[in-house]
């Protein structure tokens, strides 16, 4: 069973995060494994494992050939990487991230593929049903719990009220979210192998793509302005004297809530 | 690009639409001459309620039979914009588990981009122009689209009133779905909750790692019924496992605006702020006065949670 996992390389969501002066993301910096990917990457490897054989096989899309957080999945044990890497795709979309990234998978020829329900910096929410659209394959998002059972893959499917059970027939997109499974942090060996475990890198022209339809030039929306949100105002901090709580039935009092 | 006509995607269970569609349905009022809907499955007995909000038409599949709205409700649409006439300038979803499906794959079929997770959305002179907040909330990311409708558009749940308008009925138009896929539900499970739902309570008391142990999640839960509010959580607790994900109040769980917020044991990360900012009163509870969460906070209590939370429960019995 091959299983392509969609890995994106985002800057350290811990650090404050910074604008470009056309409004982009700044991505300059040093990049690592988006945490929301992790767990795609563990559940690869763990339905790897029970399938009994197969490949994991990464699929990213960055700027400047990074492959920081690339590495960090190979450690924690995937065989091999796609990065696909150009200047053109400055200011890509959702769409266009899609594009790129079908382009990419297609070329691994995966039973599944699995993606993080939303990156943790642009957070769209809507690349892994994209991809299964350009695809022309079945998806299920939203999954914290996968199974694969011969040629169909069940799912539970988180929901508002709770979750459902859903299945379909692969090949399929599957997006995971957070808390499905417990990332395996890598070991000293992982590390050491990541090193020597190949990375393909790509261009546009590499994946057949017209660099005009994708990237800020094809993303069909331009951002007008960032401004800066209007802030709260100020409340009063106390300490808890032993009589805290009695400020805050004062408090709820006086707005007739209780 | 003026907006003559606006669809927005309705969502509804059990015969009751979501506030999330109700509000996007005022908010396209304002914005268009034309308002109609859109459903995945048998209009009938919500195309009442479509009306009073101002839907002239919903355009609906008739029941999906289990299948995930993703691959049936979109092909439905791209059908019917393509070849059946009076398309929209313009799709408004909600960023919601199905709005964001649907979204995606009609994106790919009407070959448009989609702009996901705004907060507002406005006329300017020719330009449709999204608001979405980033950074936490801090700055605000005005996008406009550069392309000819129909143009699709994702919108935070909370981003607007819902008020009707008094309309009479939709009228109900049937659609053809050329493609149910192959994704379907064969189970689900509810999970059984008492109370308000968390995104419509007046009161919400929200809990984080600060209670040291899932048992400790008890008190949240005997606070928020003595306030008849709902109870909350950070993402840290419930990837925890200490309580569902149904509970989580963030940028990857639930937007709520009540009247009350309260945060017990909750640093303020930004992400968490974002899905409680709009709160009309937070009350925060931390024994670190440097947590984030007091820059929000109307009233703020630097104190153990260990010790507030039990008296303040027991005020509030007592009363
Ligand atoms: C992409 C992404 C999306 C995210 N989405 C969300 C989201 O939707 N919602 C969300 O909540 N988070 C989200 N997070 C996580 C977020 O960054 C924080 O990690 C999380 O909110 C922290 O939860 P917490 O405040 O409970 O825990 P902590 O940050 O660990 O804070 C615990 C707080 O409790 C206080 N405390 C400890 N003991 C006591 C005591 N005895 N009495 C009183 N106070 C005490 C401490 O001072 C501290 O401030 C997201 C993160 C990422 C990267």
């Amino acid at each position: 069973m091959n299983v392509v996992v969609c890995a994106k390389q985002i800057p350290d969501p811990a650090e404050p995060g910074k604008l470009e002066a056309d409004n982009t993301l700044d991505r300059s910096g040093k990049l690592i494994l988006d945490e929301s990917d992790s767990y795609g990457v563990e559940m690869a490897l763990q339905l790897v494992d029970a399938a009994g054989g197969g490949e994991v096989t990464l699929v990213s899309m960055a700027p400047n050939g990074e492959t920081g957080g690339l590495r960090t999945a190979l450690a924690m044990g995937a065989d091999k990487a796609i990065l696909v890497s150009d200047d053109a795709l400055s200011g890509a979309g959702a769409l266009d991230t899609a594009k790129v990234l079908a382009a990419a998978i297609k070329r691994a020829e995966p039973d599944l593929v699995l993606a993080g329900t939303e990156s943790s910096d642009g957070y769209t929410g809507t690349v892994p049903e994209q991809i299964a659209a350009l695809l022309g394959v079945s998806s299920i998002t939203f999954a914290k719990h996968i199974e694969i059972d011969g040629e169909t893959v069940k799912v539970h499917r988180q929901t508002e009220a709770g979750y459902d059970e859903v299945e379909t027939t692969l090949p399929a997109v599957v997006s995971v979210t957070a808390g499905v499974v417990e990332p395996r942090y890598p070991s000293f060996k992982g590390i050491m192998a990541a090193k020597s475990k190949p990375v393909e890198q790509l261009t546009l022209a590499d994946l057949g793509i017209d660099p005009s339809t994708v990237g800020a030039a094809g993303a069909g929306q331009e951002i007008v302005s960032v401004e800066d949100a209007p802030e709260r105002e100020a409340g009063e901090i106390i300490e808890d004297d032993g009589e805290g709580h009695a400020r805050i039935v004062a408090f709820l009092e006086n707005l007739k809530v209780i | 690009m003026a907006l003559n006509r606006i669809w927005v995607y309705a969502e509804a269970t059990d015969g009751t639409v979501a506030p999330t569609t109700l509000e996007l349905l005022t908010k396209a009022r304002e914005l268009a001459g034309t308002v109609e809907a859109v459903y995945g499955g048998d209009a009938s007995d919500i195309a009442g309620t479509l009306g009073e909000y101002g839907a002239t038409k919903v355009y609906a599949t008739g029941d999906l039979q289990g299948s995930l709205p993703g691959v049936p409700v979109s092909s439905a649409l791209a059908k019917l914009i393509t070849e059946g006439g009076e398309a929209p300038d313009l799709l408004l979803f909600g960023t919601t588990y199905e709005g964001r499906d649907v979204a995606a794959r009609l994106s790919v079929a009407l070959d448009r981009p989609v702009i996901t997770n705004n907060t507002d959305i406005a006329v300017e002179g020719d330009d449709v122009v999204l608001t979405e907040p980033v950074f936490g909330g801090t700055k605000l990311v005005r996008t406009k689209f550069t392309t000819p409708g129909p143009n699709i558009a994702l919108i935070r749940p909370k981003s607007f009133p819902a008020e009707p308008a008094g309309g009479g009925p939709a009228e109900v138009v049937t659609i053809e779905v050329p493609d149910y896929g192959t994704a379907k539900v064969t189970n689900r499970h509810v999970e059984e909750t008492t109370g308000p739902k968390l995104d419509e309570a007046d009161v919400v008391v929200s809990g984080g790692r600060g209670l040291g142990e899932a048992e400790k999640y008890q008190m949240i839960e005997e606070l928020a019924k003595l306030l008849k509010g709902a109870p909350g959580a950070s993402r840290a607790i419930v990837d925890a496992g200490w309580v569902p994900y149904s509970y989580q109040v963030g940028q990857t769980g639930k937007v709520v605006k009540p009247n009350v917020y309260i945060a017990a044991g909750i640093s303020g990360a930004t992400q968490h702020l974002v899905g409680m900012k709009g709160s009309k009163h937070i009350i925060a509870i931390n024994k670190d006065p440097e947590a984030p969460i007091f820059s929000v906070a109307d009233l703020g209590i630097v104190g153990d949670v260990h010790k507030v939370l039990p008296k303040l429960i027991e005020a509030l019995q007592n009363r």
